[in-house]
């Protein structure tokens, strides 16, 4: 029943809103993993980001794709927890319990699942990227045959940003780079996906947002 | 055949006539182009795009606009969003006017609603009156001084380019058989949009082949005086030809529209073209390949619909 309420919710609402209200502008849409294990990595402005992330894949896909997202937010309320955890599909994470955080990630990617991860940590200012954190790393270590592939966004930071719930139609710009795979360092690895992401970035050109 | 689909889908005759003509010309662009891919080896991509897109979005038109009133005016508001949220998407905006831009976008409905209800004395001083004076007095109100005069006079500009403009297509379509006894507003809207899409296709056709003198080098280099010059003749001829069947004008008074129309279209190519220039972007978004984004395909109407209107609001009205 909430498999197919989340199709539904990804098949019409979804891509509903993403083609025909806000409209996408895609480049490299080939560099997306075709299938499992992979990972995502995109920079983070919105919650739209995690909804226009999954509409860019084909919706066989859908049973296999989930975002990686904290408990703390997520898991606030009872019906929030609902919808995270069975519609938007999230894996959840727990950034303040004890044992390892990686270990759920690395179990979803031994069984073929492609993971959404967002290693800005949170939104943050809109439409400005901040620091990497390290965590996609050590994750990739663990699993080092999986690719990575990096994603940046624009525009949906505009749409929809932190601390606002009134959605406002922007066209979404989407580019997606040549997969990153391990080697061998962590510190290598964040550095080579800082700089494809910096490189996506320039890519565009955005209109300042003030 | 031609009757026969013409009464199975409502279609006015003249109308349907005109569609058929359309596709016509379209299989010769095609078989054209095809020529030109197959002799050159695979090249010339980008026009065998642009002949593909033209087939989906004669098509469109057509089914959208022609068939069932609701949905043409739900299908132009459509072209008016496309074009507004290009628009929106490629300017400087400021973070503090986002229930402005929402207003503006919550414009497109009400605009199409006027045109369709037949309301035209409120369509006429929606946006110019109402909206123009709201805007800027909620920015104001916003409290945000910095910026204000550029996202007024932007947002301003936008909404009147992009849904005032561009709704008076609507405004033809719904002014209905009073207006026009020979075909009626699917009559009056094919005339404006043919002549104007044709135009561009001929100044740019022209300008290919005999451009050597530049119009305005330093907004839109492609355009010269030879491609204009050839396709205003070219859009008066074709006017002359079609109006009469179309409109209640006849071929003179259909010559006039014509090079109205195409004087009009070129001034509204080049003031989008100042526009991206200004920015510094290409094309206003990627939507239609080998044409860019819907802005780009329709720049031209922004001009030739208002103008063409009220050219002949005031002259055939009754």
């Amino acid at each position: 029943m909430t498999k197919a309420l989340r199709w539904l919710f990804y098949a019409v609402f979804v891509r509903l809103v993403v083609l025909l209200i806000m409209g996408l502008n895609i480049r490299g849409r080939n560099n997306l993993p075709a299938k499992g294990p992979a990972i995502i990595v995109a920079n983070h402005n919105s919650h739209l980001d995690t909804l226009v992330l999954i509409s860019l894949l084909p919706l066989s896909l859908l049973p296999h794709v989930q975002p990686v997202a904290a408990v703390d937010y997520f898991l606030k309320t009872k019906w929030l927890a609902w919808f995270a955890l069975n519609i938007i599909g999230i894996l959840p994470i727990d950034r303040a319990a004890g044992g390892n955080p990686l270990a759920a990630p690395r179990k979803a990617l031994e069984d073929g699942k492609i993971l959404i991860l967002f290693p800005e940590g949170s939104r943050g200012e809109p439409e400005q990227m901040a620091e990497l954190k390290r965590g996609v790393a050590l994750l990739v270590k663990e699993c080092p045959t999986v690719p990575v592939t990096p994603v940046f966004m624009h525009g949906l930071g505009k749409s929809l940003p932190k601390g606002t719930k009134i959605f406002v139609p922007f066209i979404c710009d989407i580019f997606v780079g040549e997969a990153l795979s391990w080697s061998g360092n962590s510190r290598a690895f964040m550095d080579r996906l800082r700089q494809s992401m910096d490189a996506l970035a320039k890519l565009g050109q955005f209109p300042p947002w003030e | 055949m031609i009757e026969l689909l013409a009464a199975k889908t409502g279609i006015a005759p003249p109308v349907m006539w005109a569609l058929g003509g359309t596709y016509a010309i379209l299989a010769i662009a095609s078989a054209i182009t095809w020529l030109l891919h197959v002799r050159s080896g695979g090249g010339h991509g980008e026009l065998v795009a642009r002949v593909k897109s033209w087939w989906i979005m004669v098509t469109v038109f057509a089914a959208a606009v022609f068939v069932y009133e609701p949905l043409s005016a739900a299908f132009l508001g459509l072209i008016s969003y496309l074009a507004l949220k290009e628009y929106i998407s490629m300017i400087p905006t400021r973070r503090i006017d986002r229930l402005v831009l929402l207003a503006a976008y919550l414009a497109v409905p009400v605009q199409f609603w006027l045109a369709y209800q037949a309301q035209f004395g409120h369509f006429m001083v929606f946006i110019p009156v109402w909206m123009f004076l709201l805007m800027p007095a909620v920015m104001a109100m916003s409290g945000e001084t910095v910026g204000y005069l550029k996202s007024v006079g932007t947002l301003s500009w936008g909404l009147m380019m992009t849904v005032f403009t561009l709704s008076h297509m609507a405004y033809l379509l719904f002014s209905g058989d009073a207006a026009n006894p020979v075909a009626g507003g699917a009559g009056l809207l094919f005339f404006l949009v043919f002549v104007a899409q044709f135009n561009d296709v001929a100044q740019y056709t022209w300008g290919k082949l005999f451009g050597r003198h530049k119009i305005t080098p330093a907004v839109s280099p492609k355009k010269t005086w030879e491609g204009f010059l050839g396709g205003v003749f070219t859009s008066i001829a074709l006017a002359a030809v079609i109006g009469p069947f179309l409109t209640p004008m006849d071929a003179g008074w259909s010559a006039l529209a014509g090079g109205i129309i195409a004087g009009a279209g070129f001034l509204g190519d080049i003031t989008e073209s100042a526009v991206k220039r200004d920015l510094g972007v290409k094309d206003a978004g990627a939507l239609i390949p080998g044409h860019g984004g819907i802005l780009d395909r329709i720049d031209s109407l922004t001009y030739a619909a208002p103008v063409f209107t009220h050219f002949f609001r005031y002259f055939y009205f009754p």
